[in-house]
């Protein structure tokens, strides 16, 4: 299988409802000021000052992204492992998180002004506990869900339990990991936007609810449009990192075992 | 003169699951045998008469109930340093994120530090098991005969004293299992790495070994030791139409059989 290659007919779909949002904008120049034609949404990208001011807002929200999702990554991921192996601290923590997980995590955001102020820190914070989940249950779900066998081959050759966590438990999980990775990836950009909406003072979140404040509905979808993009793009450049990092698996899993031909 | 101390050693070993009243089923079913430093012996039993349980004792991989198994004078409590397992379901016991020269280095690797010339001594190892030009493929590009050599050469490259192997051939077709002993008995002559060899197959257990333990089905413990003296190197056709050969068969099934009768 060779990375997606990009979908006719559902690109021909999205370029359809573009086009006629674009002729009811251009008849009905009254809903102009809710839905502006896309054209002069790109017009406006298009705009240097716009433009600079959407990419400098970018920046930050990538950062803010970035921060908070890698290190949800590090500590979703050492916490599953451990959790997935260990059954006595599985047994501890597995209520705990079964009640935490199914908040809608955006409700953490007051608690985190409320105790980190307004700042990077408190947007970085929601995004970790956000993007932290889908992670962290899916370490879990893929090292419980390893072979014995596989285990047993690394005590057999000598290993403690730290070195078959991280050379054998960690490597059989990485598909489950990659799949809570995947998860996570749209969820950590929804809380960085939202936390940047509420308390922001840049990003592209701040950005947009900014213009649309002021009234500026064609910046406002600009920047809808900017971080649209940068939620696909980051989408597909995880996938394509993924299948790279995967193709064990994917050959593994495809093709099945080939024994008993 | 004595015999020199075993490398290892297996007393009354016995393994019972307590079954759902809490009760325990009595141990009548130990086993002990030794295995003499070089030697290759096999334990020969019917299915289900808990050859992997008890290999998974002195593996020290599982803890038995009663009894104990003795490696070059130690006892075994947790996986001996010395000793290493080769499960029969090597589809699950390879690593599947690792190609065949992985797997291999994996058994190197183990062995502590990362050594000098690992990789052409790997290189060395998948050439003795015939998998040259498989250096770069995953498990799952390989077929289940090939996949257990993988394993195999692994478990060699961690250069055990003790080679415990459990049906290792069990889940391939009759053709590749004959290949597969016949590579196994070439590495054991030229590695002379001590092997404990358990399968239900009665003819492998003949064709592979110099000695072989023989377990009843019920109690199952050792109902005979057998010397098996047909001269090496041995051959797929010679050595299974030598008239010793037949009488040690022979011999076997009705000992087998007589267990199940019991």
């Amino acid at each position: 299988m060779k990375p997606r290659r990009l979908n006719v007919s559902g690109f021909a779909v999205f370029t359809a409802a573009l086009f006629f949002w674009e002729i009811l904008s251009r008849t009905r120049p009254e809903l102009q000021s809710y839905f502006p034609p896309p054209s002069g949404v790109l017009r406006a990208l298009a705009e240097l000052s716009v433009l600079r001011e959407i990419l400098r807002h970018l920046i930050e929200t990538l950062g803010r992204f970035l921060s908070g999702y890698l290190i949800a990554a590090a500590l979703a991921v050492g916490a599953g492992v451990i959790l997935g192996y260990s059954r006595t601290a599985y047994s501890f923590f597995a209520a705990p998180i079964e009640l935490c997980r199914p908040m809608p995590s955006v409700a953490i955001i007051p608690v985190a002004i409320l105790t980190l102020g307004i700042g990077n820190a408190m947007m970085i914070a929601v995004t970790v506990y956000a993007a932290a989940w889908p992670i962290l249950v899916n370490t879990i779900d893929g090292v419980r869900h390893i072979d014995r066998t596989l285990i047993d081959t690394g005590r057999t050759f000598g290993l403690g339990r730290w070195k078959i966590l991280r050379r054998i438990a960690l490597p059989a999980a990485a598909p489950h990991i990659a799949t809570g990775l995947r998860v996570s990836l749209p969820i950590a950009l929804i809380l960085v936007t939202t936390a940047e909406m509420v308390v922001g003072a840049s990003g592209l979140g701040f950005y947009i609810l900014d213009e649309e404040r002021s009234l500026r509905t064609t910046n406002m979808y600009a920047g809808v449009a900017a971080v649209a993009l940068a939620g696909y793009s980051l989408n597909r450049l995880f996938v394509a990192v993924e299948s790279r990092a995967m193709a064990w698996h994917r050959g593994a899993s495809g093709k099945g075992s080939r024994e008993r031909e | 003169m004595n015999p020199p101390e075993p490398i290892l050693k297996v007393e009354g070993l016995s393994k019972n699951y307590r079954q759902a009243g809490g009760e325990s089923t009595p141990a009548i079913d130990d086993i002990s045998l030794e295995v003499q430093e070089g030697e290759f012996v096999s334990l020969v039993g019917p299915s289900g008469c808990g050859k992997t349980t008890r290999l998974m004792c002195i593996a020290g991989l599982a803890e038995p109930s009663a009894g104990r198994a003795v490696v070059k004078s130690v006892e075994v409590a947790g996986p001996p340093r010395n000793l290493v397992l080769v499960f029969q379901e090597y589809n699950k016991s390879l690593f599947a994120w690792r190609t065949v020269l992985g797997n291999v280095l994996f058994g190197i690797e183990s062995k502590g530090a990362r050594v000098a010339g690992a990789e052409a001594k790997a290189g060395r190892l998948i050439e003795m098991v015939g998998l040259v030009g498989f250096e770069r493929h995953y498990p799952w590009e390989l077929s289940g005969g090939m996949q257990q050599r993988v394993a195999i050469a692994r478990a060699l490259a961690y250069e055990p004293e003790v080679l415990l192997m459990d049906e290792p051939f069990g889940s391939v077709d009759a053709m590749t299992r004959l290949e597969l002993e016949d590579g196994l008995l070439k590495l054991w002559k030229e590695l002379r790495t001590t092997i404990l060899f358990v399968t239900h197959d009665i003819e492998e257990a003949i064709y592979l070994s110099d000695r072989i333990y023989v377990l009843g089905r019920r109690p199952s413990r050792v109902v005979q030791t057998l010397d098996v003296g047909l001269p090496r190197p041995r051959n797929q056709i010679a050595t299974r139409a030598d008239p010793a050969f037949m009488r040690l068969r022979n011999e076997i099934y009705r000992r087998t059989a007589d267990g199940s009768a019991e």
